[in-house]
């Protein structure tokens, strides 16, 4: 091991023939180790990020004010109608409610926010601070729906209860709460998407592809979604679920309370994106969306493969880091770039599971570091060693790439490009090929007076 | 599309609706990374760090460190002493800074953590230091956080002395890299040496090198906060920032202490550098003499665009207390001056220098307020411009009024944290942003017959 890793961490490390040959597996989903300078979010977060999409949904922070303003339209998710998802609610504690309880408040609040708002759905966050003074937000949700009518759901998420991942496990459980009284609806021939957040608009361009093939979407976990949508969930016929890390939760559940069978689908680079759509046409046994879809899949291929050609010479041999938060997300990152002509040398991602970081290892090749949680340190030092040009991460690693002379591609909430679909093939390359020949990387170089 | 803001008015007591505040911890962290070599460390749950670190990073484009004690639910039954106590022990491990800045949360708080007794019981190298300050997250704001910290480092480092020094001390209070630059550049043509805490300078604004470090080269550094204690007089600028570290310089090391308003503005700035003048006893040198009259010259020049536009200013309570007084000066309408952070010293503040104006009637002023409330009057009654954070884009965007960003946070343009609001030269470039933007929109909607090239 180099310098600068902390002998817990060297568990969460290996190379992608430590993981393929050599029988080792990565220690993951543990917390982190204290001290560590994480890049890692907290339980509430996980939850928040799953459910905050939901448009018109009332997302009430309730803890003090903090947590509410950092997740203040952060997402980067579009909507095509209510904008209420992108306010930001909280109940703002003060000292005095910690003392004697933040139910009083809790209670005024959902009073103020049926008064004015009366959105179908409140989700009230209860945060670390809740948590501990123990405020009893079961039975406010239990008496506002008597009382109001409207759903009222406790998203049990403080933030000491475990990391990230756990906060996804939480928003499905409050998802699947709020589907679950329309169980016993007549099926209807469709499907649901699961775990796309419609980040510049993906979600948009992926319906378009089912609309193309006749088939219907009838709900989308949860980007640009409402409530009247989320609720035709359970009569779907089958859960295509794109991110696995946040959503294989909720699937299990509605295909074991709903009889919905589920299929892992990535819909990010080319091969993907085509296996993603055969897949889904394959499993409703559909010969006329099959067909469709196989047109669909060789001239969407066609374009794509016409419009990134010209940037291939300006990648050919450029090396990649990956820094992502999910695991299969950076499966699907490692075959586009291999597509492109580019080798993967470093992967990490803030919640894979044991089986993402062995895929990881056996695509990305041998010589490959692969890491569960890691910090600046360990990326500055791996970047570093593999001479990787460009790093595909989150805001966090923006800054750290840059000051270390990596190109970036923010492949997270702050993505202004869609990724997805095939269109999203050709903007990755774009984004790619024009971070890694900025002309300023030339100036940076010639920087020096001494030269 | 954004705009879910009803014009009725009606009562909200519980409900917090788009925050102009955030947290004690955040603060806490900023402040800390203004020492040199020194790790911001926030005991609480792993998520708190994150958040903060995003936060800075979306503001300053520039990596923002912190380690976290990483609480479990363990820690949050029995203490997080155990958690705190690896911690340290990890970051000077591995990351080996020269002190670690701890800071509480609410999580840490509620439990009762006793920070003082458990960094009593540690055993650490020569040379390496711990210190910490506490932060309820559920009292005051990220304000708060910053005085507090601040404070902190003062309590536990400072020393007190009989022999005073020729130096300065200044307390700058939250304001940006490029505003300490140009503090530093003032109190040097002032004839002065003065110790600056804390100072962000070359750390949130550390220039591109082809190498990353976690330490970059600015900061106070250790010897600086000891040192404090034996400056000659320290110059707190901005009530809400400054009086608590004023507080703690002056009990623990009995430093003489001047509480001003940060230098925003034409009449602060004045303040600032008589402040700095009775200090030197040496009189205002030519070049800072004709720093002011050019300012004065460009604001006579675009004087007719600002005179009666009325104007809405939000974020920090140091920072907006400065730009109204700024806002006056310029012939502009404050019309409502809105803080998130609690207080009413603020309104005080704001009415004493509307009161100076003969400005006040029709203005609201309020401390503790939130943006939603701020959309309201706007609806109600609109101003021509609104001056602040990034957060009062969705209003500008609702009523199409343009908007002028500063203060913190700014996460969605870039430059912004280079360049100073405060002295002459930052007085010049908020009038310039502000006569451009109230001119662009003259561009923008005035019949093509009545476009003109010269304004």
């Amino acid at each position: 091991m180099p310098q600068h890793i902390l002998e817990d961490r060297e568990l969460s490390i290996a190379t992608g023939s430590d993981l393929t040959s050599e029988g080792k597996t990565i220690k993951c989903g543990q917390n982190s180790v204290s001290g560590s300078v994480s890049q890692r979010a907290c339980v509430y977060c996980g939850a928040r990020v799953v459910l905050n999409p939901i448009t018109d949904a009332f997302h009430l922070v309730h803890g003090p004010i903090g947590c509410a303003s950092y997740t203040w339209d952060i997402r980067g998710s579009l909507s095509s109608d209510s904008e209420l998802f992108r306010q930001s609610f909280s109940t703002d504690l003060k000292e005095k409610d910690v003392i004697f309880g933040g139910v009083v408040k809790l209670k005024q609040a959902v009073d103020e926010i049926m008064a004015r708002f009366n959105p179908p759905v409140v989700f009230i966050y209860s945060t670390c601070l809740v948590g501990v003074i123990g405020d009893d937000v079961d039975s406010v949700c239990r008496e506002s729906e008597r009382r109001y009518g409207a759903r009222f759901i406790n998203v049990k998420a403080p933030g000491f209860a475990g990391h990230k991942a756990l906060g996804y496990k939480l928003a499905c459980e409050a998802l699947f709460e709020l589907i679950k009284p329309f169980r016993d609806n007549p099926k209807v021939k469709g499907i649901n998407i699961l775990g796309d957040y419609n980040l510049a608009g993906e979600i948009w361009i992926i319906k378009n592809y089912f609309k193309e093939v006749g088939l219907k979407v009838l709900s989308v976990f949860t980007g640009d979604s409402s409530y009247e949508s989320l609720i035709k969930a359970p009569t779907a016929s089958l859960n295509v679920v794109q991110c696995a890390g946040s959503m294989t939760y909720l699937a299990k559940m509605m295909e074991e309370s709903f009889n919905i069978p589920y299929v892992k689908a990535s819909f990010f680079g080319l091969e993907d994106t085509a296996s993603a759509l055969m897949k889904t046409v394959d499993l409703l046994g559909d010969s006329k969306a099959r067909q469709k879809a196989k047109s669909l899949v060789e001239r969407e291929g066609r374009k794509t493969h016409e419009a990134v050609e010209k940037y291939l010479p300006l990648l050919k041999g450029k090396k990649a880091a990956i820094f992502v938060g999910g695991g299969f997300k950076a499966v699907s990152l490692v075959r586009q770039f291999k597509a492109l002509g580019l080798e993967t040398v470093l992967v990490g991602t803030q919640t894979g599971s044991a089986e993402d970081y062995e895929l990881l290892g056996e695509l990305a090749g041998p010589s490959a570091v692969i890491l569960d949680d890691a910090n600046p340190a360990e990326l500055e030092t791996f970047m570093r060693q593999k001479g990787a040009d460009i790093l595909v991460g989150g805001v966090k690693e923006r800054p750290l790439a840059y000051k270390l002379g990596v190109a970036f591609c923010d492949h997270n909430h702050e993505r202004k490009a869609p990724l997805a679909g095939f269109a999203g093939v050709e903007n990755f390359a774009r984004e790619i090929t024009l971070s890694i020949n900025s002309p300023v990387w030339a100036l940076a170089r010639a920087s020096s007076f001494l030269d | 599309m954004l705009n879910q803001t009803p014009l009725q008015f009606y009562d909200r007591r519980a409900l917090r609706i788009n925050p102009c505040k955030t947290c004690q911890p955040v603060g806490a962290l900023y402040a800390a990374l203004g020492v040199h070599r020194c790790m911001p460390h926030s005991h609480g749950s792993q998520g708190c760090v994150s958040y903060h670190r995003t936060f800075l990073t979306r503001h300053f484009k520039e990596p923002a460190i912190a380690a976290s004690s990483s609480f479990t639910e363990g820690a949050s039954v029995f203490g997080g002493g155990a958690n705190l106590k690896t911690s340290v022990k990890n970051i000077f491990d591995i990351y080996d800074p020269d002190i670690i800045a701890v800071h509480t949360t609410c999580l840490s708080e509620t439990i009762g953590d006793d920070l003082n007794s458990y960094i009593l019981d540690m055993t650490l190298s020569e040379g390496k230091l711990v210190v910490h300050c506490n932060t309820p997250s559920y009292v005051g704001s990220h304000i708060t956080g910053f005085a507090n910290m601040v404070a902190g480092f003062i309590r536990y480092l400072s020393l007190k002395s009989e022999e005073k020094s020729q130096k300065i001390g200044i307390f700058p209070g939250w304001i940006n890299p490029g505003d300490i630059h140009e503090l530093k550049r003032l109190v040097a043509v002032m004839g002065l040496e003065s110790i600056i805490l804390p100072d962000q300078s070359d750390v949130l604004d550390s220039p591109m090198t082809g190498t990353y470090s976690m330490y970059p080269e600015g900061g106070t550094t250790i010897d600086g906060i000891r040192a404090l204690g034996s400056v000659k007089k320290v110059l707190a600028l901005g009530p809400s920032c400054s009086f608590e570290p004023a507080l703690a310089i002056k009990s623990k090391c009995a430093v003489e202490t001047d509480l001003i308003e940060a230098p925003i503005g034409v009449v602060n700035t004045d303040n600032f550098i008589c402040a700095l003048s009775n200090l030197s006893g040496q009189g205002v040198p030519s070049e800072l003499e004709a720093e002011r009259g050019r300012l004065i010259d460009l604001m006579l020049d675009a004087s007719q665009y600002f005179f009666n536009k009325k104007v809405a200013i939000y974020g920090d309570p140091d920072t907006v207390v400065g730009l109204c007084s700024l806002a006056l000066e310029l012939g502009l309408r404050p019309k409502y001056i809105l803080t998130g952070t609690p207080g009413e010293a603020f309104v005080e503040r704001i009415n004493k220098n509307l009161d100076i104006y003969g400005a006040k009637e029709g203005v609201k002023v309020k401390a503790s307020g939130d943006l939603f409330e701020l959309h309201q009057w706007i609806k109600n009654e609109r101003v021509d411009v609104l001056i602040g954070t990034s957060y009062g884009k969705q209003i500008a965007k609702a009523e199409d009024i343009p908007l002028v960003r500063l203060g913190f946070p700014i996460l969605d343009r870039y430059g912004h944290s280079y360049q100073p609001i405060i002295g002459y030269r930052g007085a010049m470039r908020v009038a310039e942003l502000i006569a451009s933007a109230l001119m662009d929109r003259i561009d923008r909607d005035c019949a093509d017959e009545d476009l003109d090239v010269v304004m």
